[in-house]
C-alpha cells in the first residue's frame, strides 16, 4: 500500500487526512533542521507501508532571525493506511521546538491533539520574540490539547556528550532526538535512518555517531517513559456534533470524572486504591487532585494492597475503587474473589494493554475479556462493562458505580490503552440529567432481626457501616451461611450460596441492546465491544453504502448481557465479531447463545483498520451486486472467512486464500 | 485507639464474646489470647460497635469470628491492606489486626512493612508459633534453622525472621512482646492500644499440635524466672529475680549480662530505638527473652496525615460537579446536527 513520498500542496494534503491517518507537524526554527526531520520521518513512514502525503512549509528567508515568528519552519506529514472520505488538515501531533513554532502552528492542531514542546527553548528571550506575555506551557492556555513538555535541548546535549561536540553542533542533533521520539510513537523502524545518517556523514564519523546517538536516545526516551497511546484512535469523524458545550477529554479523565459523578449520585465518599502501572496511572493522577469531592486516593505498596484497601474502605462505608492494567488485575484476582464472597461494592477499572505478562505496556489490546468474565478461582460471577471511547468512559464509570452499589458486588470496567490516552471532543454533560442512586445503609435492626447475608429483591445483602450499634457482624472470604453469615461448609449451603451469587449477577438489570447502525435483523451483524467501535462503525457504514445488508451492534454490558441480545443476534444469518484478541467475546457469545459467531482477530498492538473489517464483511456477500470493487482493496489472504473454519481467525500472513461460497 | 465518644457505657468481657463455637484445637494458645483480649477490651473504655478486627488467613485469623465487634476475615497476608482502607475510610474506628507468622511475615510481609512505615493508627497482634498450623505443620519464616516439618523432613536450612527486628527495621514506633498464657498480656495490650500509631505486638503462641513447647525454654514455669526479661520504662533491665541485669558494652556497642547490682545495668528507656534493636536481637540462651513494651515512641500517624491533607486540599473549594465537568478549555457548538 505504500506510495512513494511526494510533495503536495496544502489543498491536496487536506483532501486526504482521514480517521485512519495521523497528521504530524514538525515545527521549529529554520535552523532546527525541521525539513530534514520531516523528510526522514516521511521516508521511514513510507518504509512502514503507510500511504502518505506531505507538505513542507518553510520561510522564504534563507536565514530568518532565530526564534522569530516568521523564522518558523514546519513540515507536515499525513500518513495512514487508506484514504477516506473526511477532509481536514488538522494535525494530530505538533512538535514545537520553540515558542514561535508553537504560536504559529498550535491553532491548527485538532482539539485533543498532542503537543510535544521543547521546554528548554521556552525561556523569556524566546517567549518575547514569539510575543507571548506568559509561558503558554504553564498558563493553561493549551488545555484544549495534550501536552508533553520535555527539555529536548538538554536531553540531546546529554545524549551526544560522549562525542565531544561543541554546544552549537551538539544542539543541531535536536531534530534527530525528536525524530527518534516520533519514530517510537508511531512504531517506525530506525534502521533506514541510521543507514542514511551513516551515509550522509560518511566523511565525519563523529557527527554521524552523534546524530545516531541522539536518534536512539529520543527513541529510548519514548520507550522508557512509556509514552504510548498517541497513535490516533479510530474515532468517528468529528462532523455532526450536537449543539452544546464541548471540551476535550481523555478516557482516563472521563473515567475519573465518571467515578466522581457516580460516587456523588450514590451519595458516598470515594476511596481509590491504586498502584502505578501503564496505562492506568492517569486515573490515580486525576483523582488525587479532587479531594474536595470526598475522594481519598491511596497509592498502595502493590496491586494487591490497592484493591484490598479499597475493599476495606467499602466495608467501612465508602465507594471503594481500584484501577490497573492486565498484569495488575491478575494480582488483584484473589481479592476480587473476596469482594464477591463478602458481597461488597467495588469498582475495578482495567485499562487493557497487550499481554500476556508484561506484554506490550504501551500498546492496545482487548485480551482481558476472559480474565474479566471468567478469570477467578471458584464460581465467581462479576458484572463486566466496557467503554467504547474516551467520552463513553464517563457514562460507563457511572454505570459501574450504580451496579456496584445497588447489587453489592464488584464490577469490572474494561477500557484500553487507546481509550485511556486518546483525547476526543466531549459534550459536557449536565449533572441535572444524571439519575441519582443514593445508597441506603442499614442503620437499625429490621423487623424480623438483622441478617448480614439477608437479601433484598435484587438479592443484594444489606450494607452496614462499622460504627453502627446493634448491627455488629463479621464477614470474610470463607463460605457463609445464607442469612446469618456464619461460617458454614455444609453441602446444601454452598450449593445455595453459589446459586445465589450467580442469580444475583445474572439478574442485574441492564438496558436492552440497541443497534448502532442498521436494522434489527438481516444478513450480517458485526458485534463489537470496547475501542473497536470506530473502525467497525466506519466499515459497516461503508458496506451499507455499497448496499450490503449489515448492521453494527456494540456491547457495553459484557456480563450480564442485555436480555434482548440473544433474540437480536438470532435475527441475523451471520455474526462477525472483530476483536483485538484471539476471539474472546466470540467464545462468550457462542457459549451464551449457541450462535455461530465468527471471529475476526488482530493482536498486533495496533487498532483495526477500517479496510480490514470492511474486507471481512465483504466475504459474507461474495457475489452480491454492488460488492465488487469496493473503496478498499482487501488483501484477502490476510483475512479469515466464514468458511475457513479456524477458530481464532487471526490475521496470519501464511493463511491460505479463502474459499469462496 | 480513638478519641471519640467521651462518655461510654461500661462493658464486661462477656459483651465481647460472640455466640460462635470457638474452633481451635484443644489446648491451643489462641484460647488464652482470645480471653486476654476479651478481658482487656472493657478496660479500654471503647465500644464494640466502634471496634473492627481484621485478620488474614491462618489459625489466628479466625479470631474476629469470636469477637462481638465488627470483623473482617480477609485473605492470606492482606489484613494490613484491608485495615488501611477501613481506617482511612473511617478514622474514628478502632482497628485491630490479627495475624500470624506466616500471614504477616511471609505472604503478607510487604503489607506489614508498609503498614509500619506509614504508621497507621491500629494494633497489630502477631501470633507467633513458628509454624504453619492450618496447613498442617510446615515450617514458617520464624522457624529456627533445623526445624523438621512435612516440607523440611531433613530440617529447615534458612535463617528465621525476627518479627520485632523486622518491625523496627520497617520503622515501627511501638514494639512489644507477650506470651499467650502469661498474666501480663492484658497490660501489653493496653499499652498497645494507648499508643497512637501502629502498635506491633508479637505474642508467643504455643501450637500444641505441630510445634508444642517450642517456646518452653522461657515460657515453662521452671525456666521463666531465669529467662524472661520483662522490661519496664524507667526501671533497670534486671531478670532472674533481680540477680542479673543487662548492660551496654560501649566499646563494642553490644549488650552483655552483668550482675543485678552492677551499676552499669541499663535503665529501660522505651523511646530509645537503638537499645530496642539490641534488646529484640539478643540471642536467646546467652541472654534472656526481652518481653513487655520494648519500644514506644509515637510519631504522626498516616490516617491523621491523610485526613489533614484531604481537609487542607479541600479548603476553599466546593464539590461543584458542573464546574468540574466543564473544566479546561471549552467551546460551544450551536449548529443543528447534520442529518445523514
Amino acid at each position: 500500500m505504500a506510495t512513494a513520498a511526494h510533495d503536495v500542496t496544502r489543498e491536496e494534503a487536506s483532501s486526504h487526512p482521514a480517521p485512519e491517518s495521523i497528521v504530524v507537524r514538525f515545527a521549529g526554527d529554520s535552523g532546527d533542521g525541521m525539513q530534514l526531520t520531516g523528510g526522514q520521518f516521511t521516508l521511514s513512514t513510507a518504509l512502514a507501508g503507510n500511504d502518505l502525503a506531505t507538505f513542507p512549509d518553510f520561510p522564504a528567508e534563507i536565514r530568518a532571525p532565530q526564534g522569530t515568528l516568521f523564522g518558523v519552519s514546519a513540515f507536515q506529514i499525513n500518513f495512514g493506511s487508506t484514504a477516506i472520505e473526511t477532509a481536514g488538515d488538522q494535525p494530530d501531533v505538533l512538535v514545537a521546538m520553540n515558542p514561535a513554532a508553537l504560536k504559529t502552528n498550535v491553532e491548527a492542531l485538532r482539539p485533543g491533539g498532542l503537543i510535544i514542546a521543547d521546554e528548554g527553548e521556552f525561556g523569556q528571550r524566546n517567549l518575547d520574540k514569539a510575543k507571548y506575555d506568559a509561558n503558554p506551557l504553564d498558563d493553561g492556555s493549551l488545555a484544549k490539547w495534550q501536552l508533553i513538555r520535555l527539555n529536548i535541548s538538554q536531553l540531546t546535549l546529554d545524549a551526544v556528550k560522549p562525542f565531544g561536540l561543541g554546544n552549537k553542533e551538539a544542539l543541531r542533533c535536536k531534530n534527530m532526538w525528536t525524530l527518534g521520539l516520533a519514530l517510537w510513537m508511531f512504531d517506525r523502524d530506525r534502521q533506514p535512518l541510521i543507514d542514511w545518517l551513516a551515509n550522509k556523514f560518511a566523511k565525519n564519523a563523529t557527527l554521524a555517531e552523534a546524530n545516531i546517538a541522539a536518534l536512539n536516545a529520543g527513541h529510548a526516551y519514548g520507550e522508557t517513559a512509556e509514552l504510548g497511546g498517541i497513535a490516533k484512535q479510530h474515532a468517528l469523524p468529528a462532523a455532526p456534533a450536537e449543539p452544546g458545550l464541548y471540551r476535550t477529554v481523555t478516557g482516563a479523565e472521563a473515567i475519573s470524572l465518571g467515578l466522581v459523578a457516580g460516587s456523588q449520585l450514590a451519595d458516598l465518599p470515594m476511596f481509590f486504591g491504586g498502584y502505578p502501572i501503564t496505562p492506568a496511572s492517569a486515573i490515580l493522577h486525576h483523582l488525587s487532585r479532587l479531594k474536595e469531592f470526598g475522594v481519598t486516593t491511596f497509592q498502595a505498596e502493590d496491586e494487591i494492597a490497592a484493591i484490598a484497601s479499597a475493599i476495606g474502605a467499602s466495608y467501612a462505608g465508602q465507594l471503594g475503587v481500584t484501577s490497573s492494567s492486565g498484569p495488575g488485575i491478575a494480582l488483584k484476582t484473589e481479592a476480587i474473589g473476596l469482594a464477591i464472597m463478602t458481597e461488597l461494592p467495588l469498582v475495578i477499572v482495567n485499562s487493557q494493554r497487550g499481554g500476556p505478562s508484561t506484554g506490550l505496556p504501551t500498546k492496545t489490546e482487548q485480551s482481558d475479556l476472559y480474565q474479566a468474565v471468567y478469570g477467578r478461582n471458584g464460581d465467581a460471577p462479576m458484572p463486566v462493562i466496557a467503554a467504547r471511547s474516551a467520552a463513553d468512559c464517563f457514562e460507563v464509570a457511572i454505570e459501574a458505580c450504580r451496579i456496584a452499589t445497588q447489587y453489592m458486588t464488584p464490577v469490572m470496567l474494561l477500557t484500553d490503552g487507546y481509550i485511556a490516552n486518546a483525547a476526543e471532543p466531549w459534550k459536557v454533560p449536565d449533572p441535572d440529567t444524571l439519575t441519582p442512586f443514593p445508597v441506603a445503609f442499614m442503620e437499625t435492626v429490621p423487623e424480623g432481626g438483622f441478617e448480614p447475608y439477608g437479601r433484598d429483591a435484587r438479592l443484594a445483602r444489606p450494607w452496614v457501616k462499622p460504627g453502627t450499634p446493634g448491627l455488629l457482624h463479621r464477614i470474610g472470604g470463607i463460605e457463609k451461611k445464607q442469612g446469618t453469615g456464619n461460617i458454614d461448609y455444609s453441602p446444601a449451603n454452598h450449593q445455595e450460596m453459589t446459586d445465589t451469587r450467580k442469580a444475583k449477577v445474572d439478574h442485574i438489570r441492564v438496558p436492552d441492546q440497541q443497534v448502532a447502525i442498521g436494522e434489527t435483523s438481516g444478513t450480517l451483524v458485526v458485534v463489537g465491544w470496547g475501542s473497536t467501535f470506530g473502525p467497525i462503525h466506519q466499515a459497516v457504514r461503508r458496506a451499507r453504502r455499497k448496499g450490503l445488508d449489515v448492521a453494527h451492534v456494540h456491547l457495553r454490558h459484557i456480563w450480564p448481557m442485555p436480555g434482548n441480545l440473544a433474540a437480536l443476534l438470532r435475527g441475523f444469518r451471520h455474526i462477525l465479531v472483530p476483536e483485538m484478541n484471539t476471539g474472546q467475546l466470540k467464545t462468550v457469545l457462542r457459549d451464551q447463545f449457541l450462535v455461530d459467531a465468527r471471529p475476526l482477530n488482530k493482536v498486533s498492538g495496533q487498532p483495526f483498520r477500517i479496510a480490514e473489517i470492511e474486507a471481512a464483511i465483504a466475504t459474507f456477500f461474495d457475489g452480491v451486486t454492488g460488492n465488487e470493487g469496493g473503496e478498499v482493496p482487501a488483501d484477502a489472504a490476510q483475512l479469515p472467512t466464514p468458511q475457513s473454519g479456524h477458530d481464532d481467525g487471526s490475521l496470519r500472513p501464511e493463511a491460505h486464500s479463502p474459499q469462496s461460497v | 485507639m480513638n478519641d471519640m465518644t467521651p462518655a461510654l457505657a461500661a462493658t464486661k468481657p462477656k459483651d465481647w464474646e460472640t455466640d460462635q463455637e470457638v474452633r481451635w484445637c484443644p489446648g491451643c494458645g489462641d484460647y488464652a489470647i482470645l480471653k486476654a483480649v476479651q478481658r482487656t477490651m472493657p478496660e479500654l473504655g471503647v465500644r464494640p460497635e466502634n471496634t473492627v478486627f481484621v485478620s488474614g488467613i491462618g489459625c489466628s485469623s479466625r479470631f474476629p469470628y469470636y469477637m462481638e465487634t465488627y470483623g473482617f476475615h480477609t485473605i492470606h497476608g492482606r489484613a494490613p491492606a484491608v485495615a488501611t482502607g477501613v481506617k482511612l475510610a473511617n478514622p474514628d474506628l478502632d482497628v485491630w489486626i490479627i495475624t500470624g507468622d506466616g500471614d504477616a511475615l511471609s505472604i503478607g510481609g510487604n503489607h506489614t512493612m508498609h503498614l509500619l512505615r506509614r504508621n497507621l493508627d491500629c494494633q497489630l497482634l502477631l501470633f507467633n508459633n513458628e509454624i504453619y498450623g492450618l496447613t498442617k505443620g510446615q515450617y514458617s519464616p520464624t522457624s529456627r534453622v533445623g526445624t523438621q516439618s512435612p516440607s523440611t523432613p531433613f530440617g529447615s536450612v534458612d535463617r528465621p525472621a525476627n518479627p520485632c527486628a523486622f518491625a523496627l527495621g520497617a520503622g515501627a514506633r511501638f514494639i512489644a512482646r507477650g506470651i499467650d498464657v502469661h498474666k501480663s498480656l492484658p497490660t501489653v495490650l493496653k499499652a498497645a492500644h494507648a499508643h497512637k500509631g501502629t502498635s506491633f505486638v508479637e505474642i508467643f503462641q504455643n501450637c500444641i499440635v505441630y510445634n508444642d513447647d517450642v517456646f518452653a525454654p522461657f515460657t515453662e514455669k521452671a525456666n521463666a524466672t531465669a529467662n524472661q526479661l520483662w522490661v519496664e520504662h524507667g526501671q533497670p533491665l534486671r531478670f532472674d529475680g533481680g540477680t542479673k541485669g543487662i548492660a551496654l558494652d560501649p566499646s563494642t556497642l553490644t549488650l552483655r549480662v552483668v550482675a543485678g547490682d552492677d551499676p552499669s545495668v541499663l535503665v529501660h528507656d522505651k523511646t530509645n530505638r537503638t537499645i530496642a534493636h539490641l534488646l529484640v536481637e539478643m540471642p536467646f540462651g546467652a541472654f534472656p527473652m526481652a518481653l513487655g513494651v520494648i519500644y514506644d515512641h509515637p510519631a504522626p500517624t498516616f490516617d491523621a496525615a491523610v485526613v489533614t491533607q484531604n481537609r487542607e486540599a479541600s479548603t476553599g473549594k466546593t464539590a461543584d460537579l458542573r464546574r468540574l465537568l466543564a473544566k479546561g478549555q471549552t467551546w460551544m457548538v450551536d449548529k443543528e446536527p447534520r442529518v445523514e
